[in-house]
């Protein structure tokens, strides 16, 4: 947009000045940099981006009633009941969320290389309005780097950031969207020249490339060294990138030895025994780090039910009541997932015991004490024949780590909605 | 375009303002923005002279061989410098005590990996290196 022979714009004089003021600027040599490299990964972004923001929104829906943050304005999804079938849909939404995410980390990488030249482009502004633009790449810039950062470490378990991660991504998802937007209409047209610049199939035959040549561009060095890679071998460095960090991550979502693949991130591995029983696959809470006494989850334990009455059950007399087994995954915010064989009560049955056969909403309540330890579940999700209070997993007792005596599972709720240790459980049949 | 571009570009700004209201009262906001802005700093002014410094570093270094080296040292060093970006918590122990709450397990696997992965990119490349350096010496043998 700021072409070398570009008039100022008002007022003239403060323009020509800042032109004049020009500091020693670095030089960048690549002979790689162009229109057409740039433009390149800007088309693989456009593609993958969009499928990463709207995962991510999703999630918000797939959360259910008391989202955080609460009040988003008008800047979310249209609200809806979130399906219960296919079961595995939470496990594809936030897995893709995560795994582009990561997958595409060395792309934004590699256009933020290409497009270096940029930042040293003097005058940094000729009129206002080459200001504002400025203004909103700092949003588009600061948004991305802030949303790969916050996901990647918050993924890992490390909150580092000492702020509400929550928040923090949702609003930086948005500030993104809106800069993202901002940038396509601005650039479309001109990166479907740069990709009309040279043909990719040419490319990917030419073993060495000289630099790209548009003189008109800020990409192209104007003194560029010799070529020490070919513009295909810099594209298979950035998609072997991609690769690398997929085999890295993938596993994560994988049940069985595959698991392993995933070396570098916590869901690689199971627990702790790694004993390959029936409780052996990833915890995303602690028995100990809930707080829980031991003893509440004892002989003195009872589920309690409210609806029309209130009842209340030991555990032998839930284990007593019509057991139903059902394969569904565990599928959590941070993108992984594990399919296990539940078996337990019918929620829909209990809500029957408690005299509210077609309930509108149930709220579930956790022994545990904090933020997580209530989920209200909707209508269907309460009458869905597989959604149950789980008692025993693979065939055995949930270990306490799982949620021993019970805890829900229900088809397509994210895992942090499958409340552990319960103790109470509400019925409503009215909002 | 004259009013499209400006129209456009105070459209994203509003967007902007208008989602940083949702935490506008979050006692986080501060933190937030610092890490917003340094996000953008290390990473401009860091990250890219870091690796753009050590590549002429590399580009000046390199002996003149017959097969090039450098893209031998570029490959298995971009792919230590992703993994180690991407992976940073678990590598240097940081946050310890979340992971453990959340999974049950301590980070102690996480840096010897690291190492090993490192360590196998780096032969890999070396072996590739052999094999080309192999050939072009039988190729000017036998010619």
């Amino acid at each position: 947009m700021t072409r070398p022979d570009a008039g100022y714009g008002r007022p003239a004089r403060l323009w020509r000045a800042l032109d004049r003021a020009r500091p020693p600027l670095p030089r960048f040599r690549s002979p790689l940099r162009g229109p057409w490299l740039t433009s390149l990964l800007g088309l693989v972004l456009l593609v993958g981006l969009p499928i990463v923001v709207v995962t991510g929104l999703l999630d918000r829906v797939a959360y259910g009633a008391a989202p955080i943050p609460a009040d988003v304005g008008f800047l979310q999804l249209p609200p809806f009941d979130w399906p219960t079938s296919p079961a595995w849909l939470f496990r594809l939404t936030q897995g893709t969320h995560v795994l582009l995410g990561l997958v595409l980390v060395p792309i934004v990488l590699a256009k933020l290389w290409s497009v270096a030249p940029k930042l040293v482009v003097w005058p940094p502004a000729r009129s206002v309005t080459d200001a504002l633009e400025r203004a909103t790449v700092l949003l588009l810039v600061g948004s991305i780097l802030f949303e790969v950062v916050t996901g990647v470490l918050n993924i890992q378990y490390d909150y580092v950031f000492g702020f509400g991660f929550y928040a923090a991504h949702y609003v930086g998802a948005w500030v993104f969207t809106g800069a993202l937007v901002a940038h396509v209409v601005l650039k479309l047209p001109l990166m479907v020249r740069g990709l009309r610049s040279r043909s990719l199939r040419a490319e990917l035959r030419t073993p060495t490339s000289g630099s790209e040549d548009d003189p008109d561009s800020d990409l192209v060095a104007t003194d560029p060294r010799p070529a020490t890679i070919s513009r295909r071998g810099a594209l298979a460095l950035i998609g072997g990138g991609s690769l690398l960090v997929a085999g890295l991550s993938v596993g994560q979502v994988l049940d069985g030895p595959l698991r392993g693949t995933a070396l570098l991130l916590p869901r690689g591995r199971t627990t702790a025994a790694a004993d390959g029983g029936p409780n052996d696959f990833p915890v995303n809470r602690t028995f100990v780090a809930s707080g829980i006494d031991p003893a509440a989850t004892g002989s003195a334990w009872r589920l309690e039910l409210s609806g029309a009455g209130a009842v209340r059950l030991d555990r032998a007399a839930l284990a007593a009541l019509a057991q139903h087994t059902v394969a569904l995954p565990i599928a959590c915010v941070e993108g992984w997932s594990t399919e296990q064989s539940w078996t337990g009560v019918r929620l829909r049955d209990l809500a029957a015991l408690a005299g509210v056969p077609e309930p509108v909403a149930a709220v579930v309540g956790s022994i545990e004490q904090g933020p997580f330890a209530r989920a209200e579940l909707h209508a269907g999700q309460v009458l869905h024949p597989d959604s149950l209070l789980a008692l025993r997993v693979n065939g055995a007792d949930l270990s306490p780590d799982h949620g021993f005596p019970a805890r829900v599972v229900v088809p397509a709720l994210p895992g942090v909605r499958c409340t552990k240790w319960v103790r109470t459980i509400e019925f409503r049949s009215v909002r | 375009m004259r009013l499209v571009r400006p129209a456009v570009l105070l459209l994203c700004l509003a967007v902007a303002g208008y989602a940083a209201t949702i935490v506008l009262d979050d006692p986080g906001l501060p933190r937030m923005l610092v890490w917003f802005l340094a996000a953008v700093v290390l990473h401009d002014g860091g990250l890219v002279p870091l690796y753009s410094g050590a590549d002429r570093a590399l580009l000046a270094l390199a002996p003149r061989t017959r097969v090039p080296l450098v893209n031998h040292v570029r490959v298995p060093a971009l792919g230590a410098g992703l993994t180690l970006l991407l992976f940073l918590p678990g590598i240097i122990g940081q946050g310890g005590d979340a992971h453990l709450g959340a999974t049950g397990l301590d980070q102690q696997p996480y840096l010897g990996r690291w190492l090993l992965l490192v360590a196998a990119m780096a032969a890999v490349s070396a072996a590739v290196y052999a094999v080309r350096l192999l050939r072009a010496r039988s190729a000017v043998t036998t010619r």
